[in-house]
């Protein structure tokens, strides 16, 4: 079948819903592709709250966050076409996808991919040891928890302190699992300050940082873990091992921008966007977790309707490409979002530190902007508001710099 | 007169074996200790069809390996496996290196292999941009090649059943009686065949199957590669790249993979444990090392996906050991590398030269032999309309379940239909589970579907042995 649209966002998530209402809202017609039997993404697993704070101001779990947005999609301009895969792109603005019914095409004007991100499997981190059965990446052990009902172990070590580790730490616990520790290669946490509150100090479940996994034991059922402490290069210190009786592996060990199949566009780790979230082709957007992770739903969804609003204008003939400049940044910053602004349109800086600063300066002299901020830590975002723009260069650089 | 003919072991050896003997003989049972083909030797296998001119003239394995790449083509095209011949370098750094390149191009001569080159600078670079600046020179095969080892083992076993014959899995032959000519193999499930001849393909454990025949063939000890496997994402190089080797190994190559990714690896270290599959972080880092050397911007933080170790059964003579035991048993042993070149040309010798000549076995060509296995994977082709055409005659063609590899519902239950009982079986079969997320994200739903195609409780359902169990209990009930 072909189809016609002005807007084909692709993905259901927290990104892809904000994105086809906010380009509905804007007049346009949307497809909304999900590869799911519903909408929702990684949302209809996460059954813990502290969604939507800032987006919906209400504290809410995923599911409910989901159900919201879900209403709000009811529009006559939004056609949804779940368990549709998306399988290519071509250059005559045109999209292939498959689903039971067939291979279809969908002729459009503007596209965003709102694809989020995927899990970072243990095994690409090259341990040593066997391959028993027993290590789950966190969301799959969420899914397997919180949609199918089921135990993936009775005792478990969580390798990485990322969000979605420290938060099944608890799950786990709740549901009878015994969580043994937290470990973490880095000398500072993966996840949010509150997570490691709510998730493991509540609980008096230990977190051992400056720690990896050094062996996995086991025939047929993971039966041990062998850890050890590991010093600034990562390399194994001597004399410092400890081993976990535990029959589940549990990893949060880093997500990764989906970028397929559309990694034709200019990506970094994921797609590298503009203010509007425009990437390297004129006519595609991106947004969410998919061009970086975002610490909160509420970031997601906020750039999601940015760009569905930005891709209806472009198809609606309401938006120029020109006045871009690049940002760049300096040795401090570990990722930053976006990497270009239109600068008729309002931007929103988001960063990462490298590492943990006592105290650090951001600063952007074109934009008058000299920002200190305490204790800065690469698991939490700095974001930044960018107004007027004072001097016009092509290339302007985001500083950060350690105030002793 | 008819015979019962058994095969132990459904690698690629066994199961070519089987396949060749089902020719003539309808009566031919392949059994396995492990749940499905190519699950022990075979799985963990760079997937190279070598060009046959390294190996050692006048052994066995020279004699087979040429002729066994040659049979390749035809092999793909009737079991529906992917081959690519994406040809093989081996790579020189210094000029000594250059003496090395000139012996394979004598002993290519000897062993009959016309297709080869020398390629230099320029030429060299073109064809392979990202390996090391400092390499100065390649012996260029171009008939070597890439498959799937454990997909071969598995559509000829499927081949053999078409044509009649039967599998057995989870069966380990424990002993052997000989009673009125004939043997009686007892497997340690209490199950018993009864055989007139019985193959021994039985890879690392060929050395002990042959004692239970009563029979002494060369002691097999299990040398351990471990590899990498990286993501498709990064092109690092189109061929296979060999350093020069060692004495007991190829050394570690960087070669890409049929279904996109490359390997890299296999280092060699001898052991004592066959069973011990386990990674070293002294092995991984000699790999990581040694695939820098031959392609420095590999980057395996970024690209790689996971990393396995695989055993290959040496022995001391570096030779295949292929030959009639006392009765009518024939141990075909010792099948290093390039046994999975070697294979479709270690079966006809098997049947030709041994069951035929020496054991003086009356076999008639069978007329009614079907050689051809269709693929049961909906999206492995490029032609879009047939893509609309299956999921016409099946919804379920279009509900893809593994993202990464494209694999549809249809596939996982079409794979199910051929004896996948496990997650691993259906990695091996369908590709789902097998890309860049290493089934992070699928392997849920293919538990689900594994559980109702069974019939049985996703608690039931295993990574791959008795006891990789996935899922305790539910979790509320």
């Amino acid at each position: 079948m072909i189809y016609n649209t002005d807007v084909v966002v692709v993905g259901g998530g927290a990104a892809g819903l904000a994105a086809a209402l906010g380009a509905a809202d804007e007049n346009a017609e949307v497809i909304l592709v999900e590869r799911e039997d519903d909408v929702g993404g990684v949302l209809n697993q996460c059954i813990h709250n502290g969604f939507g704070l800032q987006y919906l101001k209400e504290d809410l779990t995923g599911p409910e966050f989901k159900e919201i947005m879900q209403e709000k999609i009811f529009n006559p301009k939004i056609r949804i076409l779940p368990k549709s895969y998306i399988l290519g792109v071509n250059k005559d603005k045109s999209v292939f996808l498959v689903n039971k019914y067939g291979v279809h095409t969908i002729n459009t004007k503007t596209m965003v991919i709102a694809t989020g991100a995927r899990e970072r499997p243990f095994s690409s981190i090259g341990i040593a040891g066997k391959r028993p059965s027993g290590v789950f990446s966190a969301g799959l052990a969420q899914r397997y928890m919180n949609l199918m009902n089921l135990k993936p172990g009775n005792s478990a070590l969580i390798v990485g302190s990322g969000d979605i580790g420290l938060i099944m730490a608890r799950r786990l616990t709740l549901e009878g699992v015994d969580v043994k520790a937290v470990i973490e290669i880095m000398s500072y946490p993966g996840g949010l300050e509150r997570n490691i509150q709510q998730c493991l100090k509540d609980f008096n479940i230990p977190l051992y940082l400056s720690r990896s996994v050094k062996e996995i034991s086991g025939e047929e059922r993971v039966e041990k873990i062998l850890t050890t402490k590991v010093d600034e290069r990562f390399n194994y210190v001597d004399g410092e091992d400890m081993i976990f009786e535990v029959d589940t592996l549990i990893s949060s060990v880093g997500l990764i921008p989906n970028i397929k199949p559309f990694d034709f566009l200019n990506h970094d780790n994921g797609f590298i966007t503009s203010n509007t979230n425009q990437t390297s082709a004129d006519w595609i957007f991106a947004a969410g977790n998919c061009t970086v992770v975002f610490d909160l739903v509420d970031y997601v969804a906020a750039q999601g309707e940015k760009a569905g609003r930005f891709a209806a204008k472009k198809a609606l003939k309401n938006y120029e490409d020109d006045k871009i400049i690049k940002l760049q940044k300096s040795k401090n910053i570990g990722i930053m979002y976006p990497t270009y602004i239109n600068t008729d349109f309002k931007g929103e800086l988001f960063l990462r530190v490298k590492k943990p600063f006592n105290k650090i300066c951001i600063e952007i002299p074109e934009y008058g902007i000299k920002k200190v901020i305490n204790e800065a830590i690469p698991s939490e975002m700095i974001k930044i508001q960018l107004r007027d723009i004072k001097n016009f260069n092509e290339i302007i650089e985001v500083k950060a710099y350690e105030i002793v | 007169m008819t015979f019962l003919i058994a095969v132990i072991g459904a690698g690629v050896v066994g199961t070519l074996i089987a396949r060749e003997l089902i020719k003539y003989e309808k009566d031919v049972a392949i059994f396995d200790e492990k749940s499905g083909p190519g699950r022990m030797v075979s799985k963990a296998n760079s997937g190279i069809i070598h060009g046959g001119y390294d190996d050692t003239p006048n052994t066995l394995r020279a004699k087979l390996s040429y002729k066994g790449n040659k049979m390749y083509d035809e092999l793909s095209k009737d079991l529906s496996f992917d081959l690519k011949r994406c040809g093989s370098h081996v790579v020189a750094f210094e000029e000594e290196d250059l003496e090395y390149i000139n012996s394979l191009v004598e002993k290519a001569i000897k062993n009959g292999v016309e297709e080869y080159q020398i390629i230099k600078g320029e030429t060299l670079k073109k064809m392979e941009p990202k390996v090391n600046e400092d390499i100065i020179a390649s012996f260029y095969c171009p008939i070597a090649g890439i498959v799937n080892p454990w997909m071969v083992a598995h559509q000829a076993a499927r081949n053999v059943e078409m044509n009649g014959g039967k599998l057995y899995f989870n069966k380990k032959l424990i002993d052997v009686e000989m009673n009125d000519k004939r043997y009686l193999l007892k497997f340690e499930d209490d199950f018993e065949f009864e055989a007139d001849i019985v193959i021994n393909a039985a890879g690392l454990y060929a050395d002990e199957i042959a004692k239970l025949f009563g029979d002494e063939v060369p002691k097999i000890y299990p040398v351990k590669g471990e590899y990498y496997l990286t993501k498709p994402e990064f092109k690092y190089v189109n061929s296979i790249i060999f350093p020069i080797p060692n004495k007991i190994s190829k050394g570690c190559l960087v070669v890409p993979v049929i279904d996109g990714g490359f390997l890299i690896g296999p280092n060699a270290q001898e052991i004592r444990d066959k069973k011990d599959f386990s990674n070293t972080n002294e092995g991984l880092s000699e790999i990581r090392e040694k695939g820098l050397k031959l392609v420095p911007e590999i980057n395996y933080r970024q690209d790689s996906v996971k990393t396995f170790a695989g055993l290959r059964p040496e022995t001391a003579e570096k030779d295949f050991y292929i030959g009639k035991g006392e009765g009518n048993v024939v141990h075909v042993s010792g099948i290093r590398s390039p046994g999975l070149t070697a294979a479709p040309a270690i079966a006809q010798y098997v049947v030709d030269e041994i069951i035929k000549k020496e054991m003086n076995t009356k076999f008639l060509k069978r007329q009614d032999f079907n050689p051809k296995v269709d693929s049961f994977r909906v999206f492995n082709e490029e032609d879009i309309d047939l893509w609309n055409e299956r999921i016409e005659n099946d919804p379920e063609a279009g509900e893809l379940v593994c993202f990464c590899n494209k694999v549809s519902k249809k596939d996982i239950k079409a794979a199910i239909k051929k004896g996948a009982k496990t997650l691993e079986d259906i990695k091996f079969l369908t590709g789902a589970s097998f890309g860049e997320c290493q089934g992070s994200y699928c392997s849920s739903k293919i538990v689900k579907i594994l559980a109702e195609e069974l019939n049985k409780k996703p608690e039931d359902i295993v990574m791959n042995e008795k006891g990789t169990w996935i899922i305790d209990s539910e979790v509320r009930l």
